[in-house]
Parts: C-alpha cells; structure tokens; sequence
C-alpha cells in the first residue's frame, strides 16, 4: 500500500511539499485552508486545504461529484463556505481577488444576441485592468468569429470564448472548471495548447478536471479528491515515480496459454487484459515468453495517474 | 461603478433591441389595442344619459323628485358642486342638478346629449323655478379617458415581466454567478437593469402616445414634462416592482406566476378599462395599494384634466415611497445563483 493512501490533507500536503521542492521559491498566489462546504445532508468539501505557486499550473482532479467544482467555486467567491479560510498572495480574498483573477465556470450562460466581440468587451468593462481587445482575440483564435451571435458557437468556440471572456482583466490567476469537457478530441488538444500559452507567459492556472491525461500533460502540481476531500497532493511525475516504481507489461488474456503464478511479479487481469507490473523487463519478458504464444500484441507502459486514482481510490473515474 | 453600469445597460439594450419578437411586441400590443378600441367605441362618449345630483347621501331616493324617476336616465349623486361641474365641462355628466333649494342645474351648452337632458329636467319641474348655469368644454371622448389606462397597462407588463422574467432567466443560467464573479457589485447590476428597462418603455411609451395621439387626436390638457415625470417614475416603481418578485426566484414557471399574481389585481383594479368611482370603498383602498393606481390618477390628471406638477404630487410621492420600499427589498433578499 502506497505511504499517502487515503492521506489527510495535512499528510498529503507535506508529501505535495517533498514532489514540489523545485518550486520553494516561487511565491504562494492562493492558499486555501481548511475550506469546509456543508449542505443539507451532504459533505460536499470536507476540510480542504492547498496552496498554489505563482507562474504553475495547479490541477484539482478528481471524479464527478468529488467536490471539485465546489470547492474552487468557494475559492472564486461564489458559494459561501461553511468554514474555512482562502488567501491570495497573503491576504484574504477581496476586492483585489476579484479584479486579478480571470474565471472560467464549467457551466455558464452569456448574454444573448450579443457578438463575441462585444460579449468579451462587455467582460472588460467590468475590470479596471484590461487585455488588449485585440489580442486576446487572436490568442483564443477567435479572428474568424468575431461577428458572431454567441449562441451561434460550436462546443470548441464556446470555450475559447470562454477563456477569452476569462482572460479580458491580464488575470495573475485563472481558475477553468473542466474546460474541456464535451470536446471532440481535436478541440481538447488545441485547448491544451492555448493554456499552455497563457501558463508560459507566467500567468498561474488552477484547473479542475476529471481528465487525468489532461492533468498529466498540463499541471505541475495535482490534489486528487474524492468524497469531498483531499486524498492525495503533489507533482504528477512526482507522485507517480514514488507510487510506481515499476512499469506495466500489458497483454491480452487470450495470449496467454500457461499459469501465470509462477512470474515473481505482481499480475492483474482487468477488462480481458493481463497486467504484469515489474521493475526488471528484460526478465519479465524472458519468464513471460514461455507463458505465451505470441508477443506481438504485448504493451509496455508507465503508470498513469488513471492507475494512481484506482489504486488509491479503489474505484475507477465515475466519470 | 458608473462605467461598469453603463457596460451592463448598453448589453441588456442591444439584447433588448435585437429581439425582433420582443420589440415588436411591446410596442404592437398598445397601438393594436389603441386603433381597436377607437374602431369600438366610433370616438363617441358613453351612451346612456347621465345626471349628477348635488347631494351628501350615497343613496339617490328616487321618491324625492318626479325628475329622478325619468326612464332612461342614470342619476350618480355627486358631493362636490366643483367637481360635478368639472365632469359637466368634460361631458363625462351630461347635466348636473340641485334639487333643495335654491334649485339649480348645470348644463354645457355643446353636449347634444345635455340639451335633451334639459327637456325632461324642465318638463318634470313644470311651473317650479330652476336657474340655469352653463358650463363650456369639450367632450372627453372614451379613448381620450382610456389612452392612460392601456399605455399604462403596457408599461406594467413590460416593466414586471421584462425585468422580472430575465433576471430570472439570468439566474437560471448561470449568466449572474458569471457576473458575480467579476468585480461587478449587485447594486451596479441591479441600476443598470432599472436604466436600461427604464429608457426603453419610457421611449416605446413615448412613441406609441405620439403616434396614436396624432391619429387619433387624443386629449392632452396639461404639461407633457409633468407627464413625463409621472411616466419616469411610475415607470420606476413597477421596475422596481419587478425586481422584488424576482429578487430571489430561480423558476420561470412560479416567476410567471408571481408576476401575473400582481399583475392581474392592477389590470382589474387599477381603472385600466374603467373608472373605479363607482365602485365600493374598500375596493377603492385596496387599489390604492398597487402602483398602476396612482400612476393613472396622476397621467388622467395631466392629460384630461389639466392638473399641475403640484396637484399631482402627492401621487408622485406615493410613487417614490414605493420604489424606494420595493428596491430596498429586492437589494435585501436578492440572490446571484440558484440555491
């Protein structure tokens, strides 16, 4: 069993601290303590607590109905906690929280029968700092579209519109509530690249997602909840190389003509697929060889954070 | 504060103008119903004779005088011999008689309907004295008396629903949490609806009553600016009316519900199609509670009967309590998302 299974937020802290050393010396942005959420008869965020630096990405993962999307609405300043306290660069949120920090909601309406130009310029309006107009046109590839009715958007343009709506106050903060969620595979990857060039240009990201590849490629620091709370916190490369020394050699069951029991290695059979977790392939391979009629449809991976959640979960993604 | 205010009434406007339906509507409805009820009524006044009698009592003891049993006749007693002789001059009494002595009657020399009035007064007092008064002025014909009555109709529902129904609407879908989430303050928000609701029935109002004043050649005897300011903030009290009802409300269904719960009293009770004069007393209190009542006392005022700013005020401050009540409960108990 892994040291940070079922972690409390504390212990889990300290390891997130051990996994993001390289980054001690960047400043905290935002720092949630102890964030409580209780409704009637539900539990929604059970004693939370994190911190993010500035100029990373910050990803709180986690399946449907983990308390994600509360907790980050308790951050933003849209639901009241129960308890719990939330800073941004030290000082408890306010007036300069709200104007520093760009929002993304997984769901939200916009107001009709306006373009997207004047939509996000509507946006500006309400902050004191602004991006320039033009540019966060271009950034979010909105060029083509600025003319349009809103409502008149596809799944993809509707969240670039969103985020560009999220960047109009130069944000040192953004929060995207699984922003990509419902998108084709084509729309996510060019959505990744797009937070991929807000986070080089030093502004700090906090991402919810229940997409764990989304997690591994895009943040530096993940907080994995499940039930309302915190179950495990650190770098995703981090965590993983702590968590699973080994690599996993995947074969199909219907490959496998002998026992298994005999390999001195972990063996799992899931889904119609044996799995054989090892830290010595070349001699995996050769024990494996003679247990099988063929090795040509033989795999071998890293764990991903898809294997971590199970493992420290025991369940899969409700997703 | 003021330019993220002008940023939310400048959106809500272009929404509002850009919904072909909605605009449409809001201002086809009054000039239909306008041309409709002129084509109805043929610009004639009411067709049964009406006399007022000048006496105290509610009750007109028809016994008294041969003259009050004469078929055909409505006889209203009337307790203030001005204001009876305000109606003679608007023709909305067609004579007005003093039956103790010294006996007299009030008769306006251009009502065709008073000269036979007249007949059958003189013919039932045979030999007795009856001095005569007349009074001049010219008719005013129904569609003068219910032109304030449908714009205002029109402003309430435009006022409750329009703001009522997207506020909610708002809330629904997450578009006021989005904007919770930017420095925007609930007042600001609340100010732009009210402005942008506000320059918009103010100017479809304004339209429509041009327009069916000049085709029509309705009645105006008093100031326009005064009207103008008992539109504006009749117009404010119903916005703010509005807000109230859907302050907290995240439903369509039970917001359509409260706003036809308010909505429909006022169209029944606030003497939109007919004057309430008549009517019982605690019937005449409770209409004082809605703000359409004071809105049509006041316009009626200014357009038929020619009243000043100050004859009108007390309607005026009546209509600012109002507002200022409704809008401190709306502030009160408003909510930017759905529990």
């Amino acid at each position: 069993m892994s040291p940070c299974r079922y972690a409390a937020p504390e212990a889990a802290g300290t390891l997130g601290a051990l996994f993001a050393a390289d980054t001690l010396s960047m400043r905290t942005v935002l720092e949630a303590r102890n964030l409580v959420k209780q409704y009637p008869g539900v539990l929604a965020v059970d004693n939370v607590s994190f911190s993010v630096r500035e100029g990373t990405c910050f990803g709180l993962l986690g399946p449907n109905g983990a308390g994600k999307t509360t907790t980050v609405e308790i951050i933003e300043g849209v639901t009241p906690p129960s308890a719990g306290e939330i800073f941004y660069f030290g000082e408890p949120t306010g007036r300069r929280f709200r104007e520093e920090a760009g929002i993304q909601f997984q769901h939200t309406a916009l107001q009709d029968f306006l373009t997207v130009r004047e939509t996000i310029r509507l946006f500006q309006s309400l902050y004191d700092r602004k991006a320039d107009l033009d540019r966060i046109i271009e950034e979010c590839s909105l060029g083509d579209l600025v003319d349009r009715d809103n409502r008149k958007l596809s799944g993809g343009q509707r969240q670039r519109l969103l985020l560009a709506v999220a960047l109009v106050n130069r944000p040192r903060l953004i929060f995207l509530d699984e922003p990509t969620t419902g998108l084709d595979p084509q729309a996510r990857r060019n959505f990744w690249e797009l937070m991929k060039r807000i986070r080089a240009k030093g502004t700090t990201l906090v991402l919810t997602t229940h997409y764990m590849d989304e997690a591994q490629v895009l943040c530096d620091e993940i907080a994995i909840m499940d039930a309302g709370r915190i179950i495990v916190q650190g770098n995703p490369d981090a965590l993983l190389r702590h968590q699973y020394p080994n690599v996993v050699i995947e074969l199909p069951l219907e490959d496998v003509s002998g026992d298994l029991e005999s390999i001195e290695h972990r063996v799992l059979e899931t889904q119609g697929v044996i799995e054989v977790s090892t830290n010595d392939v070349n001699t995996t391979l050769r024990d494996l060889a003679t247990h099988v009629t063929g090795l040509n449809r033989l795999k071998i991976r890293q764990p991903n954070l898809e294997d971590l959640f199970l493992d420290l979960t025991g369940h899969s993604l409700r997703t | 504060m003021l330019k993220r205010i002008y940023a939310i009434f400048h959106a809500r406007n272009l929404e509002f103008v850009r919904d072909r339906s909605s605009l449409s509507w809001n201002i086809i409805l009054p000039i239909a119903l306008m041309f409709g009820l002129s084509f109805i009524f043929g610009g004639g006044t009411r067709a049964q004779y009406t006399v007022g009698v000048l006496q105290a009592n509610e009750e007109i003891e028809t016994v008294s005088d041969p003259f009050l049993e004469t078929r055909f006749i409505r006889f209203v007693p009337v307790p203030d011999v001005d204001d009876g002789m305000a109606k003679i001059a608007r023709h909305q009494l067609d004579l007005l008689v003093r039956l103790e002595p010294p006996r007299q009657y009030w008769i306006n020399p251009e009502s065709s309907k008073g000269y036979f009035v007249e007949f059958a007064l003189l013919q039932s007092a045979g030999n007795q004295k009856i001095e005569q008064a007349q009074i001049s002025g010219e008719a005013v014909r129904y569609v003068d008396w219910v032109l304030p009555g449908i714009l205002g109709m029109n402003m309430m529902f435009s006022c409750l629903f329009g703001v009522g129904y997207v506020v909610v609407r708002y809330r629904k879908n997450g578009f006021l949490k989005r904007l919770r989430a930017t420095p925007l303050r609930a007042f600001e928000f609340v100010t732009a609806q009210v402005a942008s609701r506000l320059l918009l029935i103010v100017s479809i109002t304004a339209f429509v009553y041009a327009g069916t004043s000049y085709f029509l050649e309705t009645r105006m005897d008093g100031n326009y600016f005064t009207l103008l300011t008992i539109t504006v903030i009749g117009a404010i009290s119903l916005i703010s009316m509005g807000l109230m009802v859907a302050a907290r409300v995240t439903s369509e269904e039970l917001a359509g519900g409260l706003l036809n719960l308010v909505t429909w009293p006022m169209v029944m009770l606030s003497g939109v199609w007919f004057s309430l004069e008549g009517a019982n007393e605690w019937v005449r209190q409770v209409a004082r509670i809605f703000p359409l009542t004071h809105v049509l006392d006041a316009a009626r005022a200014v357009m038929i009967d020619g009243a000043a700013f100050r004859e009108v005020l007390p309607q005026v401050v009546v209509l600012c309590i109002m507002s200022a009540v409704f809008l401190a409960v709306a502030a009160m108990i408003f909510r930017w998302r759905p529990r």
